[in-house]
């Protein structure tokens, strides 16, 4: 799609700019513009993307232990090894549970805080960046303060302080897995973190929406609030929502950080990424299985954006509005 | 849009502090990276990593002594200990990985080719070293690595706060347990072992009449001691008596020093920074008997010096090496002394160290020599992992101690097919 849009829009600058140049020279022809421009980025995708990607395949198919240059070739042993690995398998299950809750909390969140941010009459561009600003946290920063300051497990605590003033007892939130309250700090870091830029993209949206709609609607007796809310507005929202559901499953998928800063040597609470780091990759060093592991989860990916894509039309374009 | 008529110069010189900035990040991660910065002229550049040291002072002195060096220039890398192992097994498979570095025996570095054989220059002090320390980094008869120092890690205790509580010193794991109930007040928790427990592990293995491996490298460590231990770990853990969830881990002695915990699992090292914070109030005892036909012990850890065998200067490395872990006692002695309080392996400095011959220091190197364990080369990272995850199931979680530990007989068996067939 993108091949198309560059020719038409360099042909005519081309014309105008050079008529009397041949079509056929090298320098200002559409092909080489395309070149020109996607070249670099090309170059970079194969570098830094399919060429691991595929490295990764081969490897995967090697015992590959204390390097990435291995000799033995042992088939299909690496993905049995991985695919019969409880936990590995498990971590499946762990990312699902948090992708359930992780993903429509955050949807509905932003598009709280983008409804209310728009509903302002003063102050907007103040909130809009007071929201936005923890997107440029890191989340290993904002884990470090998650785990040492607000839920640290000792009496001075941010939280636990003030559950002493309930007379409630201390909680060590992220040592102790039972009853598992590591959940509420890893899903409130990231709430904390992503809400903001989620709730941007939500703002664009709904400055987008023509004001005639809703005064239609008006008209034609709709009760603003709730009313306005499911049938105008949200509709409206459909593209943005989509989108903004495939980016939160993707990062979703793609949590390291804060797992790995808040839960460290557990058994629990690990998704695939995390799993296959302390399984393979960290300190084991077992490339072989590690790449087993990572070409499993890049299929499943592939799989899940597929279909999400045939459920929910992302990137059907117009028509399916 | 005020700023339209010039936008088109910030933009382009912009443009050109950022391409200065890339050009000048370049070099400058060129000079970093190989050790070469300096350009001193003395022809090899070496790098060394080490795990970043708790004390004030640690870095200053391992700096001081590389450049005290003159036939190489040798850079440090400083590194958080968190992410020592993994960025240390990362690097070494890449042109960046350094020269020489510190770690603790492991055969896998062994088998994989990638520490040097340094038996030529430990052979000739061989005999001053501590046996135990030798033993530990030999296999088939080569040494592969120079220990700078013995660290011991047992408890430490605050005295007021046991008398207070009318507690004896614990020698049974019962008995701890009972001592942190009693010792467990609203502000003060009884024990702090690390907020994962894992720093205990292999003590309470030893304590239990175990061991991690048997001399034929077959799996030593599934007793039903051990399984005991397990399950004495798991009440002790879900007692409320534990100090959890705490801001420092426990190689780290603030919690002690705060008053958070009455007693807390830690090391040698610590005794300054105590001594420092407390004055008299404290005392040290080895981990208790898991069972009651075990015995206490105590984990003799360490750090060693290794050189990176496909790094480009193995011999310079090596040359280093000697000089400053062979040769220069006085160093050495500094080293071990002057920062935390660590045991030098050397046993004619160990004999003139003076401040490891009074007080809490002496009773920490006679635990030391009486109930200490060394580490087993052939107890690798991985293995490690698979008995902590052990802990991390049966303890912090209510997973059976059998069942656990059947899943990390899988785990342990696949590496030591791996390594000895």
């Amino acid at each position: 799609m993108s091949t198309t849009k560059t020719r038409d829009l360099a042909r005519p600058a081309a014309a105008k700019a050079s008529p009397a140049k041949p079509r056929r020279a090298l320098r200002g022809s559409p092909t080489f513009n395309f070149w020109l421009f996607t070249g670099p980025f090309l170059i970079g995708l194969a570098i830094f993307v399919y060429a691991p990607i595929l490295w990764s395949l081969w490897l995967s198919f090697f015992e590959a232990r204390f390097t990435v240059t291995p000799d033995k070739f042992v088939g299909f042993e690496n993905y049995t090894y991985m695919l019969t690995n409880d936990d590995f398998v498990g971590s499946l299950g762990t990312f699902t549970v948090f992708a359930a809750f992780i993903v429509p909390t955050t949807w509905a969140l932003s598009l709280g805080l983008a409804l209310l941010v728009n509903r302002l009459r003063f102050m907007r561009a103040f909130f809009r960046s007071v929201f936005f600003l923890p997107t440029a946290c890191s989340y290993v920063a904002a884990s470090l303060i998650w785990k040492m300051s607000i839920f640290s497990g000792v009496r001075f605590g941010m939280m636990n302080t003030v559950l002493g003033w309930f007379g409630i007892e201390n909680i060590a939130w992220l040592a102790d897995p039972s009853p598992p309250w590591y959940w509420f700090v890893i899903v409130t870091a990231r709430l904390w973190l992503q809400s903001g830029f989620y709730m941007i993209l939500f703002l664009a949206a709904l400055q987008n929406i023509p004001g005639e709609l809703y005064e239609a609607a008006a008209i034609d007796g709709a009760k603003p609030g709730w009313q306005t809310f499911r049938y105008i507005t949200l509709p409206q929202l459909r593209a943005t929502s989509t989108a903004v559901i495939l980016l939160l499953l993707i990062a979703a998928y793609q949590a390291f950080d804060e797992f790995y800063n808040l839960l460290s040597k557990t058994t629990w609470g690990r998704p695939p990424l995390v799993e296959l780091y302390y399984k393979a990759l960290g300190e084991s060093q077992d490339y072989g299985a590690g790449s087993a592991g990572a070409v499993i989860l890049t299929v499943l990916i592939c799989a899940v954006t597929l279909l999400q894509g045939k459920f929910l039309g992302f990137g059907r374009g117009e028509e399916s509005k | 849009m005020s700023a339209m008529s010039n936008s088109n110069w910030s933009r382009r010189s912009l443009f050109r502090a950022a391409a200065g900035m890339a050009a000048a990040g370049t070099l400058a991660a060129c000079g970093g990276n190989n050790g070469r910065g300096g350009g001193s002229g003395s022809g090899v550049g070496l790098t060394q990593y080490f795990h970043a040291y708790g004390e004030q002072g640690t870095e200053q002195a391992i700096k001081k002594y590389a450049k005290a060096y003159d036939k190489a220039d040798v850079t440090t890398q400083w590194i958080t200990s968190a992410d020592f192992e993994s960025k240390l097994f990362a690097t070494l498979l890449t042109k960046n990985a350094p020269d020489l570095f510190e770690f603790h025996p492991q055969i896998q570095l062994i088998k994989s080719g990638q520490v040097a054989d340094l038996t030529d220059i430990v052979t000739p002090v061989k005999d001053d070293f501590n046996p135990a320390d030798i033993k530990s980094h030999t296999v088939d008869g080569k040494i592969y690595g120079v220990r700078m120092i013995d660290d011991p890690q047992f408890f430490f205790y605050r005295k007021s706060m046991l008398e207070k509580a009318k507690v004896e010193v614990p020698t049974t794991l019962d008995e701890l347990a009972e001592a942190a109930a009693k010792l467990t007040t609203g502000k003060v928790k009884g024990l702090y072992m690390g907020n994962d427990l894992h720093n205990v592990i292999d003590t309470m293995i030893w304590s239990a009449g175990a061991d991690h491996l048997t001399d034929k490298n077959e799996i030593a460590y599934h007793t039903p001691g051990v399984i005991e231990g397990l399950k004495k770990m798991r009440k002790l853990f879900t007692s409320g008596d534990l100090l959890l969830g705490a801001p420092t881990e426990s190689w780290d002695p603030s919690s002690l020093n705060q008053g958070l915990c009455a007693i807390q699992f830690c090391g040698m090292w610590a005794m300054p920074g105590i001594q420092a914070a407390l004055g008299d109030d404290w005392g040290v005892f080895p981990f208790p008997k898991t069972i009651d036909s075990g015995k206490q012990s105590v984990y003799n850890g360490g750090w060693s010096m290794f050189v990176n065998a496909k790094g480009e200067n193995v011999e310079a490395a090596k040359e280093y090496v000697k000089w400053l872990w062979i040769d220069q006692k006085k160093y050495q002695e500094e080293w071990a002394t002057a920062f935390g309080f660590h045991i030098p392996p050397r046993t004619s400095l160990a004999q003139t160290a003076t401040k490891l011959k009074s007080g809490n220091a002496a009773e920490g190197v006679r635990l030391f020599n009486e109930f200490g364990h060394f580490d087993n080369i052939g107890w690798t990272q991985a293995m490690r992992t698979s008995l902590e995850d052990v802990f991390a199931n049966s303890v912090r979680k209510d997973m059976d101690p059998e069942a656990a530990l059947d899943k990390a007989d899988t785990a342990v068996n696949r590496e030591l097919k791996k390594l000895f067939g």
